[in-house]
């Protein structure tokens, strides 16, 4: 999903919770949706907002390796179902803000806790988009990744963020069709086409698998989310699921999946695949990754360039409403 | 390549398609609009991913994504008029500069966010008249349908370009002086909107395209009134306009934004995507 590696407080057992907490754990397990304004823990509501806010940033900063072929697309339509879909996941990003807005946070702080580097984005979005046939994969594999963790998510305990993933499931699955798309256009095309489709599996296909977060054997923040209900499945499930619908779709595009122990276990009815260079993954996360630099640093410049826009605006927004408050009959 | 979009009024009877003595002519008008619509927006779709704040972005994306529409039914009719078998692909994606007719305004590189909307709303005060005049009055049935729906979507283009210079216009002094500078390098760019030539002289006798003293009175009169707004002064150029876009003869930019536009169709010659 967008959000990895989300910190929360450790499992607290029904014993060491206040009453408020009980009654509070109470509603999340009776399925009841949790409100804005509502009581809840400062543990739930942290980590809501690290996990929001995570997902929020990984919609704004993925817009840039996609952002990178719109100049490039092969064909007037490419081009404007690309820029479509770019611009719905900076609507994503929106609705995801707001969504955190009403846990008592603004998007400035997120923003700028983004920019200082203390809050990350989906490790995905730091591999670069070298080829056109990169735009299918990412549509493909790396939405189809994130559509695994959020339709669970559609059901998330709390209200505003279960009502925006709604709406984001809903685009989201129509990206991941366009991407599959481009994709058997590229697997059926010309040699080249088919060697770019090739070399775009390649590359993204451990990084999609990395998009759902450690072993949960050594994920250690999961239990207490999981109670919550903030998340709905452990990372090995998801990861699994992924696994065993992605394989025939790469096999339908005539194309290899870039592991050799990749086969179908008929006891637990799925695939049994290689893991991903974990090792990798903590990198690309430390800031290692082949575009962490960029994409930060585009993400920053946006901001710092656009400073003087935001203030213009605002100063105008000011000056409009002291022209109002200093001529109140003028309007009758 | 196939053209992959049925264009509007494509069932449409339409006396000037087929018109050979009109033809040349024609298509040329029709490439300009496709081409103005096509460079303006992609030169809005480099802001995506890079806008000074979230809706910012978002609408700029949505405008580029406009104009790529339009792009795609006015370079399909030109097509169609061509009489050739070229699609608007083949259009946009296989012709050098020198066959490109779109003004000089729009081919200009992005700048800052006070070139982009200065641009666009100098290009749009345009824009909205033309087409305005287009859907009521033209007398080829596709150019009025095609001018009637792209429409809808530019006077939208206008009213937020336009806010947006008043804002930014009267905003601090930095925004002020950003804008002020915006319009000192685009303004010797916009009369090529209005440089009338043969090309338009025939299509103004044929009844489709309107008589651009008119248009540029009206342009004169509304951009005006919103750069006053907007505390801006028009700089004074001597009248001088840069001019040769619409006939071909562009800046050294052109040749950039068509090379990365491009690359695809041109290294892999005949490959369908």
């Amino acid at each position: 999903m967008y959000a990895q590696l989300v910190k929360s407080d450790g499992l607290k057992s029904r014993e060491e919770m206040s009453p408020e907490e009980r009654a509070f754990q109470d509603r999340v397990d009776n399925g009841e949706k949790i409100e804005p304004k509502e009581w809840m823990p400062e543990g739930y509501r942290k980590t809501l907002i690290r996990q929001i806010g995570q997902h929020a940033h990984s919609e704004i900063v993925g817009q840039l390796p996609e952002g990178n072929w719109i100049t490039r697309a092969p064909t007037l339509e490419r081009k404007a179902i690309l820029l479509a879909k770019v611009q719905d996941e900076a609507g994503h990003g929106l609705y995801l803000y707001s969504a955190a807005e009403t846990l008592g946070v603004s998007r400035d702080e997120l923003q700028e806790k983004l920019h200082s580097g203390k809050m990350k984005y989906s490790s995905i979005f730091n591999y670069p988009t070298l080829n056109w046939a990169d735009i299918g994969a990412v549509g493909w594999l790396v939405d189809g990744a994130a559509i695994m963790n959020q339709v669970p998510l559609q059901r998330t305990s709390y209200g505003p963020y279960s009502r925006a993933m709604i709406r984001i499931c809903k685009e989201e699955s129509f990206h991941q069709r366009q991407g599959y798309a481009i994709m058997m256009k590229m697997a059926s095309g010309t040699p080249e086409q088919k060697e770019m489709a090739q070399d775009a599996l390649n590359r993204f296909w451990y990084p999609s698998l990395m998009m759902f977060g450690p072993s949960d054997k050594d994920s250690v923040h999961s239990a207490q989310s999981m109670a919550w209900k903030i998340k709905m499945n452990t990372n090995d499930e998801l990861r699994q699921k992924f696994v065993n619908e992605t394989v025939p779709q790469a096999e339908y595009l005539g194309l290899n999946v870039p592991d050799d122990k990749l086969a179908w276990n008929e006891d637990k009815q799925g695939y049994d695949f290689s893991e991903p260079d974990w090792n990798e993954f903590f990198e690309v996360i430390k800031g290692n990754g082949p575009c962490n630099r960029e994409r930060l640093n585009a993400r920053v410049k946006a901001w710092d360039e656009g400073a003087w826009f935001r203030d213009g605006l605002n100063a105008y927004a000011e000056k409009a409403a002291d022209r109002r408050k200093a001529a109140p009959v003028a309007a009758e | 390549m196939a053209a992959e979009t049925i264009p509007p009024g494509a069932g449409v009877k339409d006396p000037f398609i087929g018109d050979d003595t009109l033809r040349p002519a024609f298509f040329e008008w029709l490439c300009r609009m496709g081409d103005n619509a096509l460079i303006l927006g992609h030169r809005t779709s480099e802001w995506c991913g890079h806008g000074p704040v979230l809706e910012e972005d978002i609408a700029l994306a949505n405008t580029a994504l406009d104009l790529i529409g339009h792009t795609q039914m006015w370079l399909g009719l030109a097509g169609e008029v061509e009489g050739k078998g070229r699609s608007a692909d083949d259009l946009a994606y296989l012709r050098d500069a020198m066959k490109f007719r779109n003004v000089l305004l729009v081919e200009l590189p992005k700048g800052d966010m006070a070139v982009t909307i200065m641009r666009e709303f100098l290009f749009d005060a345009c824009h909205h008249l033309l087409l305005s005049w287009l859907a009521d009055n033209a007398k080829s049935p596709r150019v009025a349908e095609i001018a009637a729906k792209a429409l809808k979507e530019v006077s939208y283009h206008l009213d937020r370009a336009s806010d947006i210079v008043v804002r930014l216009g009267d905003g601090t002094a930095e925004s002020h002086d950003r804008m002020q500078a915006a319009l000192d390098l685009l303004w010797p760019y916009a009369g090529e909107l209005f440089a009338g030539d043969e090309v338009d002289s025939a299509l103004q006798d044929a009844g489709i395209a309107p008589d651009l003293t008119t248009l540029r009175d009206n342009w004169d009169e509304r951009v005006r009134d919103i750069l006053d707004e907007a505390t801006l002064k028009i700089p004074d150029t001597g009248g001088y306009t840069h001019l040769g876009g619409k006939q071909g003869r562009h800046t050294e930019h052109l040749g950039f934004l068509l090379a990365e536009m491009q690359f695809l169709q041109r290294a892999y010659p005949g490959a369908s995507w």
